[in-house]
């Protein structure tokens, strides 16, 4: 079964060596042999659900849940169907995800070049950093942060208050945060038409330029075009788009603002810091993999520091970087599982709530399964079509 | 795009069997619903009884295999937990024991099997455990689904620990406060009903473990932690300062604990439950493991019939030895000896007043058909 | 922060203060960085050391020591595990003496460990002389081990049968025993826990996936369009979903799509669950090895008359398995972390017995770190000791080198 084919069969040659008729026959055998495993499983699957009466359908997504999920970004209570509960589960999901990327890749990008760091001290604690999360189970290193650190805040009566007013305690991290009136929606939406603008004139002056060769200050303009079309979105929402909400302590809890709760935090931070280990060393072998010459060439054209790592070694290294960096993204989505260890109701642990509570295992189990396989594999596909462009084109 | 193969054949995969699940909401072809092959077994004199095949079946593999296959908790405090040496204990994990002893007549001819809240059902449905006794509340929907409960061993209710400081002291005052809470449990479910009945608003935070849950109410990281009331007393005495914390006298639900068997083997689930009326008429007489051999010649007819040593109080049909209630009681004691063992004053997991799980007699509702 | 590679040791060494000068006060930007790092490990570690030797409780730990190594296997039968035990640090020591080079290095982590917990100083009932005297026993064995593997009759090959012998002996027969039999009764796999069960996880997740992740990786580049398919269905999607719900669907899903009445063991059902994970993850590895083998091995396989199956198995396989061990080797360290995912199937790993202990008694309920502490140390030390190794075993096998 190698890749080699197009052998030709000579007559006479017996058909039990023609590699043809072997060829046709492993297909047909490996064939059988996985579609009657599965026809089998299924056999026994519908002996088992009609021996115990179990009710194979999705028509329990539309009964009441039941149950509370800890924390939502779309309105839940437990009178809402399984159906909502499996949405809040998927957003909160995205949400550590996206954000874990987020942080994940600035830290890691940092690490990587601190390890990189002609400053011995500087160089070591990075690689400290990098081995103490490496060689702890992610599992592990949630608890850890949970219990030794986000639980161990000072309680709400004696939150650490920072400038801002920010606002620490066990019950999470309260910021101010802007939050649209009723007017706030032109707003959002002369935010978005500015942004739209913004990407044209980046795109459409950036290729004239390019073509050109003269200068059409794309940068100007687009930032420009950034911050007139929300000043136009202010004054015609009537001036007050956006009020700014200051948390304050209001019966058991501060109310207002932006709340990040320890189990989001601890969750976001392990996450990002894990991977961010990963990366750190994904950057640093990316950058060393830039031929030194390189380096040299570039200060000799008397090229700064700064300019010399982001116009010479990092283009080059990002070559390098990008596709172990792609697998740790996808790794950072699938781990999020790990949330309903620490009290964060993510897409798995919503799941394995409505199996308990519900009782179809089989239902829920596809539906959980299809949409992690449905997120890994769009992510991929974005961050493969990205890898294929910035590759070399080898001629 | 040779990638993208795989990714849209197990969509369509995915798509046609959801489709197909979705499409028959219960896929019945035939109308019969357990496979009945009728035996008839000739009862000396005048009745003939019909039984399902499955009609004994546990209790054969049992005593073939040698060993009783019991589904439990690792860690859940008093009711089924490891001690230094690595053994099972519990309330819960004994009564598997008890079973042992009276079916094989050996208490340590048991296979414990650790289960977490998502098994217990499956492993009932599929018949993986011989019985259950994992700290599980008899519902009407689990019985439905899950197999057969036999008798109930605890009677628990639903309640709330709060900071004497908070002031807290119904469940009105409770509205908007943060409650630390177990998932995947009647307990989530409670609550949230509870809640919604009143009118009232909660944060919640959900835990998988039940150690988690405690630990972070008692790090503060809620106002009220929420569970069953023997749980709460249990965990109340380890928090660092027991005496600042207070159960309040609310009970939002009954939690009958039942230890439970698959459905379909009448005679396997008369066993359990005889074996537990047995623990309790045995405190009714005051037999306990101590006297239990002295008691056999008692001048009480009940007792000797209890143990074995005159008449047959079932155990022919049920295919178990004369003594094997009595070999129950040796090993774990009668249920007040049990209860006391774990709960009581001196016991050995905490201790809990016996409250609702006190003999009928004294006021609870531990209550049991004679055996005779 | 400059962007040149790692620095090169200079031929001569500088005294101290010129070291010091040149990495860690060169300039302003330097000296500041240095203060700054300077300041973060003082205090950091200052609060560690404080948490560790002042504020914490280990009773949780001290308490039941054997638990976290053995879990729940029984007491009694405990010499079995001892034995085990000893038996395969002889080995290490004989492969220590046959090998040298990096099992150099194991051999004597393993026996200063051990050594080291036959000595600690605990306050427990559970830990008795005989335990502390068999840990004892492990360096002396493995240092006998050694001397024997340095004679010269010793051959490499005679090891490697010794060590399948031996591995053989201890996980089919020793362990888990027989049923009815009085010497060795059968101990479920229910009852082992703890590092046992962890490692046994691991060790065995590896070995079976890996013809498993062969035969996929043979498939993916198969000419024939059925197994192809397939192999790719299996590798996508195991490699689409968390590892989590693989656990899941093999524990708990598993049993309905098997005739009713069929019981597989749980821990059992949680290593084919890892296995299937695994075999996966290798198959990417392995083909990445196979597509390294250049096209001109195979036509000159071919021109000397070797058959599809000859080239494959004599020929490319070799090459390309020696090319990824190392890529194996970081897998199996991925694995050995990602075994703790059993604890939420409810299996008594490593870490499941860190719960089951915080469960055990209630004044535990606020020691969660301490638990949680002692047992990312484990983690660490070991999976810290296996990249250690495994960086050498790099340089020995000279990959990427050539």
């Amino acid at each position: 079964m190698t890749m080699i084919t197009g052998v030709h069969t000579r007559k006479g040659i017996p058909f039990w060596r023609d590699e043809r008729v072997l060829n046709a026959a492993a297909q047909v055998i490996s064939a059988v042999i996985v579609i009657g495993l599965v026809y089998w499983m299924i056999v026994n699957f519908m002996e088992i659900t009609r021996q115990r009466g179990m009710l194979l359908s999705y028509q329990f997504l539309k009964e009441p849940a039941g149950f509370p999920i800890a924390e939502s970004s779309i309105p839940y209570d437990p009178t809402m169907s399984f159906g909502r509960a499996f949405m809040v589960g998927l957003i909160n999901t995205l949400r550590v995800s996206v954000l874990g990327i987020l942080f994940a890749t600035l830290l890691g990008f940092f690490v990587g070049l601190a390890r990189l760091s002609s400053n011995w001290l500087f160089n070591r604690i990075a690689l400290a950093f990098i081995e103490f999360h490496r060689n702890i189970p992610l599992l592990v290193l949630l608890f850890l942060w949970y219990f030794s650190f986000f639980s161990k805040l000072p309680p709400v009566k004696a939150s650490i208050t920072l400038p801002g007013p920010i606002y620490i305690n066990q019950r999470g991290l309260y910021l101010a945060w802007p939050r649209l009136t009723e007017t706030g929606n032109i707003f959002m939406f002369s935010i978005g038409i500015g942004i739209l603008l913004a990407s044209i004139a980046w795109v459409v002056l950036r290729r004239r330029r390019e073509r050109t060769g003269k200068s059409t200050y794309f940068g100007a303009v687009s930032l420009g075009l950034l911050i007139l079309a929300p000043t136009i979105g202010w004054f015609a929402a009537g001036g007050t788009p956006l009020l700014v909400g200051i948390p304050t302590l209001q019966g058991f809890n501060f109310k207002g603002g932006l709340r990040l709760t320890p189990e989001f935090a601890g969750m976001l931070l392990g996450l990002s810091l894990y991977t961010a280990a990963f990366i750190a060393e994904a950057v640093r072998s990316g950058i060393q993999a830039v031929q030194r010459g390189q380096v040299e060439a570039a200060k000799a054209i008397g090229l700064s520091n700064y300019h010399v790592l982001s116009l010479i070694v990092i283009p080059q290294a990002m070559r390098v970087i990008i596709p172990p960096l792609i697998s740790q993204y996808l790794n950072l989505t699938k781990n999020s599982s790990l949330a309903l260890a620490i009290g964060f109701q993510e897409l798995f642990a919503v799941g394995k709530i409505t199996i308990n509570q519900a009782g179809r295992a089989i239902p829920v189990f596809i539906m959980v399964m299809a949409t992690y396989l449905a997120m890994s594999l769009f992510t991929s596909l974005v961050l493969n079509s990205y890898n294929r462009r910035i590759q070399f084109i080898e001629k | 795009m040779r990638k993208l193969f795989p990714v849209i054949a197990v969509l369509i995969v995915f798509s046609v069997i959801s489709a197909a699940c979705g499409g028959t909401p219960a896929p019945v072809e035939q109308p019969k619903v357990v496979e009945t092959v009728v035996v008839t077994v000739e009862v000396p004199g005048e009745t003939i009884i019909t039984k399902p095949e499955a009609y004994g079946s546990i209790a054969a593999r049992v005593r073939e295999r040698g060993k009783l296959i019991c589904g439990i908790h690792t860690s859940l405090l008093g009711f089924g937990y490891l001690d230094a040496n690595g053994r099972n204990v519990g309330f819960d994990v004994d009564f598997c024991r008890a079973v042992a002893a009276a079916v094989l007549g050996d208490p340590e001819k048991v296979e414990f099997v650790p289960m977490t809240a998502a098994d217990r059902g499956p492993a009932l449905q599929t018949g993986e455990v011989d019985m259950l006794s994992r700290n599980a509340t008899w519902t009407s929907k689990r019985e439905a689904e899950w197999g057969n409960f036999t008798w109930t061993m605890f009677y628990d209710g639903q309640g709330f620990i709060v900071r004497k400081d908070s002031g807290v002291k119904t469940l009105q005052d409770m509205n908007g406060a943060t409650i630390c809470v177990t998932s995947g449990t009647t307990t989530e479910k409670n609550l949230a009903a509870a809640f919604a009945d009143a009118g009232l608003t909660y944060e919640a935070v959900i835990f998988e473990e039940t150690a988690a849950v405690y630990g972070a109410y008692d790090e503060g990281r809620c106002d009220v932690a929420t569970s069953d009331k023997s749980q709460l007393a249990s965990v109340q005495q380890g928090f660092k300062n027991p005496d600042d914390h207070e159960i309040l006298d609310i009970t939002i639900s009954k939690e009958p604990l039942t230890p439970a068997v698959p459905t379909g083997d009448d005679q396997w689930s008369d066993i359990v439950k005889v074996v537990m009326w047995g623990l309790i008429n045995a405190e009714d007489y005051g037999v306990t493991s101590a006297n239990v051999d002295a008691m056999k010649t008692s001048e009480n007819a009940n007792i000797r019939m209890l143990l074995g040593s005159e008449g047959d109080w079932g155990y022919s049909a049920l295919g178990l030895s004369p003594d094997a209630l009595a070999n129950a009681i040796k090993a774990i004691g009668n249920y007040g000896e049990h209860y006391d063992h774990y709960f009581g004053p001196q016991g050995i997991a905490f201790t809990l007043p016996r409250g609702l799980n006190n003999l009928w007699s004294n006021g609870g509702l531990i209550y049991a058909p004679p055996i005779k | 922060m400059t962007a040149s590679t790692e620095m090169l040791a200079p031929p001569t060494a500088p005294g101290p203060i010129a070291w010091l000068r040149k990495n860690l006060f060169g300039d302003m930007f330097n000296a500041l960085l240095t203060i700054l790092s300077l300041t973060v490990i003082l205090f950091g570690s200052l609060a560690i050391l404080k948490w560790v030797f002042i504020g914490a409780d280990w009773r949780p730990v001290t308490g039941a020591p054997l638990l976290y190594l053995i879990g729940q296997y029984p007491r009694d039968q405990i010499w079995r595990l001892a034995l085990s035990l000893l038996l395969l640090t002889f080995l290490i020591g004989l492969s220590w003496g046959v090998w040298e080079k990096f099992v150099k290095a194991f051999a004597i982590f393993l026996g200063l460990l051990l050594g080291v917990l036959a000595i600690i100083p605990l306050e427990t009932p559970t830990v008795t002389l005989g335990v502390r005297a068999v840990f004892l026993a492990n360096p002396l064995l493995i240092y006998l081990g050694y001397r024997i593997g340095r004679l010269q009759l010793v051959k490499s090959q005679h090891v490697v049968t010794l060590w399948l012998l031996v591995t053989a002996v201890i996980v089919l027969a020793l362990l888990p025993g027989f049923d009815s039999n009085p010497l060795l009764p059968r101990v479920p796999t229910t009852a082992w826990g703890g590092l046992l069960v962890t490692l046994l996880l691991a060790v065995g997740g590896i070995v079976l996936s890996f013809p498993i992740g062969v035969l996929l990786a043979l498939g993916r580049r198969s000419s024939l369009p059925v197994v192809k398919v397939f192999s790719i269905l299996f590798i996508e999607v195991v490699r689409g979903v968390p590892l989590i719900t693989i656990l899941f669907m093999f524990s708990i899903i598993l049993a309905l799509f098997l005739p009713a009445e069929s019981r597989i063991d749980r821990v059992i059902r949680a290593l084919i669950g890892i296995v299937v994970f695994s075999a996966a993850y290798t198959a990417e590895n392995v083909r990445g090895g196979l597509q390294a083998i250049p096209q001109g091995q195979v036509e000159a396989a071919k021109a000397v008359g070797l058959n599809n199956f000859q080239i494959t198995a004599l020929i490319v396989l070799p090459q390309a398995i020696r090319m990824v061990i190392p890529s194996i080797v970081g897998q199996f360290i991925s694995l050995f972390k990602d075994t703790t995912l059993v604890v939420i199937v409810g299996i008594n790993d490593l870490l499941g017995i860190g719960k089951a202990v915080l469960n055990s008694d209630p004044q535990f309920v606020s020691l969660q770190a301490e638990v949680y502490v002692f047992i990312a140390a484990i983690f660490w030390i070991f999976s810290y000791y296996m990249s250690y190794a495994s960086r050498l075993l790099e340089k020995a096998l000279g990959v990427g080198e050539r």
